[in-house]
């Protein structure tokens, strides 16, 4: 990790409020930063809290039901304590995000060069000529055909993988330092996903900018990020470089991951499973919260949350059982 | 005698009529496919959005019934039969679906979802229906306490092992999964593919798997037909397809999925252009819009799908031409020792410990 990380998250914690006076723990002791040019993978299942995480870092959350605690640093600001107004100018600018679902997170009754213009002339200013230049300019960048007539369009005439490249074009628009890719693939065929993950690196290539990509996807993660952070029930249970997490894992729940999926370069009669289920956030358990499902599990695994032990330099596990190689040998 | 065979199936859906309720506009869902499976082997069915393969998956049950073509079962003609007939042969291939939130009648418990099939073909007498139930139950890894439950308590997992025995109900021959892990997370994913498998091996069942994941066909399937716009590309035996796949649109699917293996060494065939539209697909070979290897004679002239020697069926003009495709999947196995090692005690350790499935949302998971 470089001396000063472009963001830089400390001690973040997101406990949602219910109606019924019910408080979820959804993200805890969550430190995670990244360098300019990297592209850091967030992996977990449903419910681990990594699309809130980035959600606060872009300031999206409900203010009224939401306590959040400690500090989101992005070149210098503190995204937690900053003024709406302060958000507003760098959302959208400097900060960008691009959604799981490309159908529901453009405007039906605009067409798309109205979206990609609009966010032009908020940050960059200028006429709304040289933005419609820029937008039909960005359109381009991201492969798509005719860029000129397509910009008048409305999004329903356009297919998934065509909104998915006008979401990424707009994301790109004021040229962001950090873009958030909440599952950006997960909608699309698989031929199409080739096509956006290249797209993505090609960006990221150009332009220099980090990337926070969020998926539950292994695969993904293999190919496109530098470093993995793996999240589960809130927490990040192991960070590690890339290769590293994929041929030395060092938390059981990893393991786990990588053993049950099916995989097209490795043939196994059974695939390993997760037993159990993830325990309840609204009272999470006091000691390691994968400890219920976890085979290599002690008696002082329950009694006392395990810290993020370093394993060999950028390469954290929270287990205290680390490293698991001593386990097999 | 294979358990089923598909002939020749047709089925264009009517996507526009005129004012006077002419049809202007078809979309060709399936369009010529044929193919047969035995008895408890696995058949995917493989292809992007749209390529046909649900469709498949209805009209061989007879949920919707075709333009033209044969579906035989065990012999039978399926679309001459009557109603009673019909609903007899329904016994025998049942159906799951990708969603088992939808899937699901949420105002009836476990218990009523599982007795409703056995009181529909009054296949056990109403006294001993509870411990059929049960019975079922245990078979997909449920605890029979369970029974008294209703499906919003369940996780999609458990939902999806009900909606398992609720198609095991009847003691079916057939089974026809629709994206049945699709909806699942990672971790549970393997345990519905695990349990399909064990079934799969007890009961003698056979299963036509669609998905449009070919990681997950590649670990369920014996054989594959891959689809592109309602026809068949091509048909192989899992393990052919995958270490040689022919057509250049199976090589392409292939090559887009993301391994779980960084810097995996690999071609990669990134199709450009977007998948063309059912409702009016292209002339001749319907993947030549989008295939790196077209020729002149593709953009007229459809090609058949021929099978070798060997059972692996191709249709494309220039298949003995097309460069090899050895290196469209790494050789390498994917797992380092140490990792190999580690799975293989996270999997010992877990089987060991607990029955897979039990325990419930909000309930202590309960040892048995």
């Amino acid at each position: 990790m470089s001396a000063s990380p472009l963001i830089e998250i400390r001690d973040l914690r997101i406990r949602f409020h219910g109606d019924d006076g019910r408080i979820t723990h959804a993200v805890d002791r969550v430190d995670l930063s990244v360098a300019n040019g990297a592209t850091l993978g967030l992996v977990g299942e449903s419910g681990c809290g990594k699309s809130v995480t980035s959600l606060a870092i872009m300031g999206l959350l409900p203010k009224q039901t939401t306590e959040i605690s400690g500090a989101i640093r992005f070149d210098g600001f503190d995204l937690l304590q900053a003024p709406d107004q302060t958000l507003r100018d760098l959302r959208g600018n400097r900060l960008a995000m691009i959604f799981q679902e490309p159908m529901t997170s453009l405007n039906p009754s605009f067409t798309i060069g109205d979206q990609i213009i609009e966010t032009i002339l908020r940050h960059r200013g200028g006429s709304r000529r040289s933005a419609r230049e820029r937008a039909i300019e960005l359109l381009r960048r991201v492969h798509i055909p005719s860029p000129e007539r397509r910009i008048d369009e409305y999004p329903h005439k356009l297919s998934g993988g065509m909104r998915q490249r006008v979401m990424i074009a707009m994301a790109l628009a004021c040229d962001p330092q950090l873009l958030i890719a909440d599952e950006p693939t997960t909608a699309l065929d698989v031929t199409l996903q080739a096509q956006i993950l290249e797209l993505m690196r090609e960006l990221k290539a150009a332009s220099g900018a980090a990337i926070i990509l969020i998926t539950h996807d292994l695969g993904v993660v293999a190919e496109v990020c530098d470093e993995v952070a793996v999240m589960y029930a809130g927490e990040i249970v192991e960070r590690a470089p890339v290769n590293e997490l994929f041929s030395a894992p060092q938390h059981p729940y990893t393991v786990g991951l990588l053993g049950s999926i099916p995989r097209l370069d490795h043939r196994a009669e059974q695939l390993a499973t997760i037993e159990g289920m993830v325990p309840n956030m609204a009272q999470p358990p006091a000691g390691c919260r994968f400890a219920a499902r976890c085979p290599f599990v002690l008696e002082a695994c329950t009694r006392a949350p395990p810290p993020l032990m370093k394993i060999s330099p950028g390469h954290v596990s929270r287990c205290i059982r680390a490293p698991l190689e001593l386990l097999v040998s | 005698m294979a358990l089923l065979e598909v002939e020749g199936l047709v089925k264009h859906f009517v996507a526009r009529r005129s004012p006077f309720g002419r049809a202007l506009a078809h979309v060709k869902a399936v369009d010529g496919v044929s193919f047969s499976l035995e008895a408890g082997k696995t058949l995917a069915l493989v292809g992007e959005s749209g390529c046909g393969k649900s469709t498949i998956s209805r009209l061989v049950l007879r949920l919707i019934e075709p333009d033209a073509g044969t579906v035989r079962f065990n012999g039978r003609d399926l679309l001459s039969l009557d109603a009673g007939a019909l609903r007899k042969f329904r016994r025998e291939a049942q159906i799951i679906f990708q969603d088992p939130y939808a899937s699901l009648n949420p105002r009836m418990t476990v218990g009523q979802i599982l007795t409703e099939p056995l009181a529909l073909h009054d296949l056990v007498p109403p006294a001993q229906r509870r411990d059929r139930v049960a019975e079922i139950l245990r078979l997909v890894g449920l605890e029979p306490r369970l029974e008294r439950r209703y499906p919003h308590e369940f996780s999609g997992g458990q939902r999806q092992r009900i909606a398992i025995a609720r198609a095991l109900a009847v003691e079916p021959k057939l089974i026809i999964c629709d994206e049945p892990v699709s909806a699942l997370d990672v971790s549970i994913r393997s345990q519905i593919l695990n349990l399909l498998r064990e079934l799969q091996d007890r009961l003698g069942l056979a299963y036509i798997f669609v998905s449009h994941d070919l990681a997950v066909v590649k670990h369920i399937a014996d054989r594959v037909a891959v689809m592109n716009l309602g026809c068949i590309v091509e048909e192989a035996d899992a393990d052919a397809l995958f270490a040689q796949p022919r057509h250049p649109y199976s090589r392409a699917l292939l090559s887009a999925i993301p391994l779980p293996q960084p810097h995996a060494k690999r071609t990669k065939v990134v199709l450009q252009g977007e998948i063309p539209s059912a409702l009016n697909p292209p002339a001749g070979c319907r993947f030549h819009t989008r295939c790196p290897f077209v020729i002149d004679r593709c953009r007229t002239e459809a090609p058949a799908l021929t099978a070798d020697g060997a059972g692996h069926a191709t249709a494309c003009h220039r298949v003995n031409e097309l460069p090899s495709a050895d290196t469209i999947l790494p050789a390498t196995a994917g797992f380092t020792p140490a990792l190999a090692k580690l799975v293989a005690a996270f999997s010992r350790k877990t089987e060991g410990a607990t029955l897979p499935g039990v325990g419930i949302q909000g309930a202590r998971p309960t040892t048995t």
